[in-house]
């Protein structure tokens, strides 16, 4: 018993390795796909809008990248916590490989809103419920990174980084429904479960296609970074030294 | 595994317990939280007097008067049940129009608002102008005046 | 087809800046992380190599 689960620990991250290697072409494939599809849609075919006219498009960038940026958050602290709870490597791994594009959505979701709050609200920032509340989340994830490297002992740091990741994560849903608890300059949402949408099928669509983007391309990103991490981790397994010598 | 699912339920237990405080936290803050308050609330009196507060609502139909000095703006904020006259020396975003959602920067002079910020809020609906324009139609012959956002 | 011309599409209604503003960064920061990824993936091979070749392999199943 003991033998066996010590076996499945050691094979693992090399599993993964391989297996991630034969998907990630296919994920940045559907991502760059996606991405045309997204913006011929969003671009060509959705019509003007009746208040912010051209302004608007801004949300086919926006809204993926928000969205992602919080669900990022919830994936990763899920790996977090898998990984306190069963000492599993992988899921660490997991966790470090999604922030760096966790924190880069995020980054896009607050610089397309001051570009679109500007022409719209008037103002590129403001102090509301939902601005702020992602504002952390950006700082979650820099902190999450920023400790990460800071520790030199990977099973410390991993430790301490699902920690943030653990308590950082009460933070989506604050995210999330502000604009329902508190009075916010941000508008609420448009797509919900709770209700039709207010869009325009064509934009709606072109909203969709773009935020499956947003999807294959983290895939595609996290999957890659894993690997390296892997790499870098397990440099001293007899499957890394395997590998290298019958590629070399 | 017992000891493994020991450590889940206690991360389980502990983050909970996180959740728990914060909501509690956030709760106590509530009202720092407040982005702006409505006209009905300022009327309360619930909104500060002896700093600058935000209000936000309506824009009045028909309440928009510009100075022939051509930067100062009066019109008056609405949620259907009160209003306040809101004075701005300044420019008004793009979006700023009649029946349309604001949020205004200042202080409250007597009972007029001098506000020194004014941002359009726009509601969370896309549509091209010709559907925007059926459904005003139809709206009008409804006489219902929905406000866009109501918080909480 | 909501443009009548390339110049018009260009022009954004007048929003340009803060369009294109939103999809060129956007398009900067996912290029540069696929870059930055490649740069990680090289240097994690590198120091792969190097361990595989100056450094010890690890044998002991349990010390992983």
């Amino acid at each position: 018993m003991i033998n066996r689960f010590n076996k499945y620990r050691y094979a693992s991250p090399a599993t993964f390795y391989h297996f991630a290697g034969r998907l990630i072409p296919w994920f940045y494939g559907a991502a760059a796909l996606f991405c045309v599809a997204g913006l011929y849609i969003g671009l060509f075919l959705a019509p003007t809008d009746f208040q912010q006219s051209e302004a608007y498009r801004i949300i086919f960038i926006h809204v993926p990248a928000a969205w992602m940026s919080m669900f990022i958050y919830v994936v990763m602290a899920c790996w977090a916590a898998l990984g306190l709870a069963f000492n599993t490597r992988m899921s660490f791994m997991m966790a470090s490989a999604l922030a760096p594009t966790g924190a880069m959505l995020t980054f896009v979701s607050l610089w397309t809103g001051a570009l679109w709050g500007k022409p719209t609200w008037g103002a590129w920032w403001v102090w509301d419920a939902r601005l702020t509340s992602e504002l952390i989340l950006f700082f979650l994830y820099l902190g999450f990174m920023a400790l990460q490297s800071a520790i030199d002992d990977p099973r410390r740091a991993d430790r301490a980084g699902a920690l943030i990741a653990l308590v950082g994560v009460v933070n989506v849903p604050i995210i999330y429904f502000s604009v329902r608890w508190w009075n916010t300059l941000h508008q609420g949402a448009s797509v919900s479960m709770t209700k039709a949408p207010s869009m325009a099928s064509i934009m709606l669509v072109g909203m969709l296609v773009m935020a499956l983007a947003a999807w294959m391309y983290t895939i595609a990103a996290a999957l890659s970074r894993a690997r390296c991490i892997i790499l870098e981790r397990e440099r001293n397994a007899q499957w890394v030294a395997q590998m290298l010598e019958a590629d070399a | 595994m017992k000891t493994r699912h020991k450590k889940l339920i206690l991360i389980g237990v502990a983050v909970i317990g996180l959740g728990v405080v914060a909501t509690l936290v956030l709760n106590a803050f509530r009202s720092n939280l407040v982005f702006f308050f409505t006209p009905t609330q300022v009327v309360k009196g619930e909104a500060p007097l002896d700093r600058a507060f935000r209000v936000g609502g309506l824009v009045e139909n028909g309440s928009l008067r510009r100075e022939p000095d051509g930067v100062t703006a009066h019109f008056r904020i609405t949620d259907t049940a009160q209003t306040i006259p809101v004075t701005y020396k300044g420019l008004l975003p793009d979006l700023f129009k009649e029946g349309k959602g604001v949020v205004a920067q200042g202080r409250l002079n007597n009972s007029e608002f001098v506000a020194d910020q004014v941002l359009a809020k726009h509601d969370e609906n896309y549509m091209p102008p010709e559907a925007a324009s059926a459904l005003e139609k139809a709206q009008k012959t409804q006489k219902t005046l929905v406000l866009p956002q109501e918080g909480k | 087809m909501n443009w009548n011309s390339w110049p018009e599409f260009f022009y954004m209604g007048g929003y340009a800046l803060y369009v294109w503003g939103s999809f060129a960064v956007t398009a900067i920061l996912v290029a540069g992380e696929i870059v930055m990824l490649r740069l990680h993936r090289k240097k994690a091979l590198e120091l792969a190599l190097n361990t595989v070749k100056y450094g010890k392999v690890k044998n002991d199943e349990n010390e992983a």
